[in-house]
């Protein structure tokens, strides 16, 4: 108790003092899972639009694959993305092994399964005569798009919320892809993980709570746009 | 009466199933007509073909004489309204689920303003106007339903039993107001029901759809006193269920 009590102080005492290391590393941990959330929601939420609205061959293999991706260990991605980007790698060339830039696509890569599944599976759920229904009420094909992505809105940010749950917490790709180098690629999960190792618990627990405000902060904002009008 | 909407050569199938079969058929201008038949007679299909909601397969649909192809489809199913058996309102209020199809055309916040409030008055609403649209009973759901077809001022309205889930008052009741709304704005209507009491009420002319044919067609009246051979068995269950 007593530890816990000690990492708050140090905590409100770090984000008081505005100790530019902590504002560093809190600012690119907000840099990165905001990035990666974007572009997860960007690729995310049209694919599995698509995927949910439209029939095709092969489409049932995809929803499986994403459904699997969505339980992918990021080490496991960390460690792809690492080979991919590793001197001898595919795509070494880019040079981006130990920048923020690997942090993102890492954490694009777990989130993106999550965004596209749960999207998909919002889009499935959509009574088929409610897309006939508005089609009857005069709309093109953009505003009919529109509309159910306006109807599917609960479930669409459940899926960005949960995405973003999942890059924020992550630590095992970004540690393997940034390196946790200090100034560069280190973030608040790796900075826990870093001062746990050297037996600093009093900071880690100070970075945890900063964290999880974060966390709940943005979870906050995203929920209550969710949840927004439906008490009327 | 004028030809509105003409079919001809319907042929549509789910696999090798034939589902609707309809050589040709025309919906006359400002009539009101009943479309009956037991389940999977092709009642629906039907009313999506004719309201440009499905492709008519092999067939053609022409619109007051012209034919309407992919280019004309938007444009011409904006003259058309559709009313469902299940509400399937918008998460939104009543008023913005009523003023849907007005925005979808770009209409001036006036325009939609005053429509909306003359469409509530018109469907005894206008206190629901605030209310969220998933807050309201059958009855009210199905009034506001009604209200976002009819604002659209169509030149064909299609009802696909509006009234079937309703409780006996309430279906009575929102009967009689649509068959004052349809008489008054003289608006052509296809009205699918599995009920005989309300084709009788609400239509002047009745087709009776079997097995994806269309096997008697007539003024209501005539077809169902006087039902062919094809039409007697599912007619006759009824008046016998009747008498």
């Amino acid at each position: 108790m007593e530890l816990l009590l000690q990492g708050l102080r140090k905590a409100i005492e770090m984000i008081l003092s505005g100790d530019p290391v902590i504002l560093e590393i809190t600012w690119r941990t907000l840099k990165v899972s905001l990035t990666a959330i974007m572009i997860s929601t960007l690729i995310g939420l049209p694919a599995g639009m698509m995927l949910g609205l439209i029939k095709f061959p092969g489409r049932k293999l995809i929803l499986t694959l994403i459904n699997i991706g969505m339980g992918l260990p990021p080490v496991v991605a960390g460690l792809w993305i690492t080979l991919l980007l590793w001197r001898s790698g595919p795509l070494s060339d880019f040079e981006l092994l130990y920048t923020p830039t690997a942090i993102i696509i890492a954490q694009t890569l777990v989130s993106l399964p999550i965004v596209t599944g749960l999207t998909a599976t919002a889009f499935q759920q959509i009574n088929e005569k409610l897309i006939m229904q508005i089609k009857a009420l005069g709309a093109t094909k953009i505003q009919l798009v529109l509309i159910l992505l306006k109807e599917s809105r609960l479930a669409i940010l459940a899926g960005i919320i949960a995405g973003f749950g999942r890059v924020i917490a992550e630590v095992g790709a970004a540690m393997m892809v940034g390196g946790n180098i200090s100034g560069e690629t280190r973030i608040l999960t790796t900075s826990i993980v870093m001062e746990v190792s050297k037996g600093n618990f009093d900071i880690a627990l100070a970075l945890s709570f900063i964290l999880m405000t974060i966390a709940f902060l943005i979870t906050f904002c995203l929920t209550y746009l969710q949840q927004r009008k439906r008490s009327q | 009466m004028t030809s509105l909407i003409t079919i001809e050569n319907i042929e549509i199938k789910a696999g090798d199933k034939p589902i609707l079969s309809v050589p040709r058929f025309e919906l006359r201008q400002g009539e009101v007509l009943g479309v009956m038949g037991p389940n999977g007679a092709g009642k629906s299909t039907l009313l999506k073909t004719l309201a440009l909601l499905a492709p008519p397969g092999r067939g053609s649909v022409f619109f007051q004489g012209q034919e309407v192809g992919d280019v004309l489809a938007l444009e011409v199913r904006r003259k058309f309204a559709v009313a469902l058996q299940q509400s399937l309102l918008l998460d939104t209020s009543v008023y913005h689920n009523i003023a849907i199809g007005l925005k979808l055309r770009n209409r001036s916040r006036k325009e939609i303003k005053e429509k909306v409030a003359y469409w509530l008055e018109v469907f005894k609403i206008s206190h629901l106007s605030k209310k969220h649209a998933y807050h309201l009973s059958g009855g009210e759901a199905q009034r506001v339903n009604l209200a976002r077809a009819m604002i659209l001022e169509p030149e064909v309205l299609f009802l696909d039993e509006p009234f079937s889930a309703l409780d006996f008052p309430t279906k009575v009741q929102l009967l009689k107001d649509m068959k004052q709304v349809v008489e008054n704005t003289k608006t052509t209507t296809v009205f699918i029901s599995h009920d005989l009491v309300e084709i009788k009420y609400f239509t002047q002319r009745l087709i009776i759809l079997m097995d994806g044919e269309i096997k008697q067609s007539g003024p209501t009246a005539e077809v169902l006193s006087s039902p062919n051979e094809a039409a007697a068995g599912f007619i006759g269950e009824w008046s016998e269920l009747l008498s």
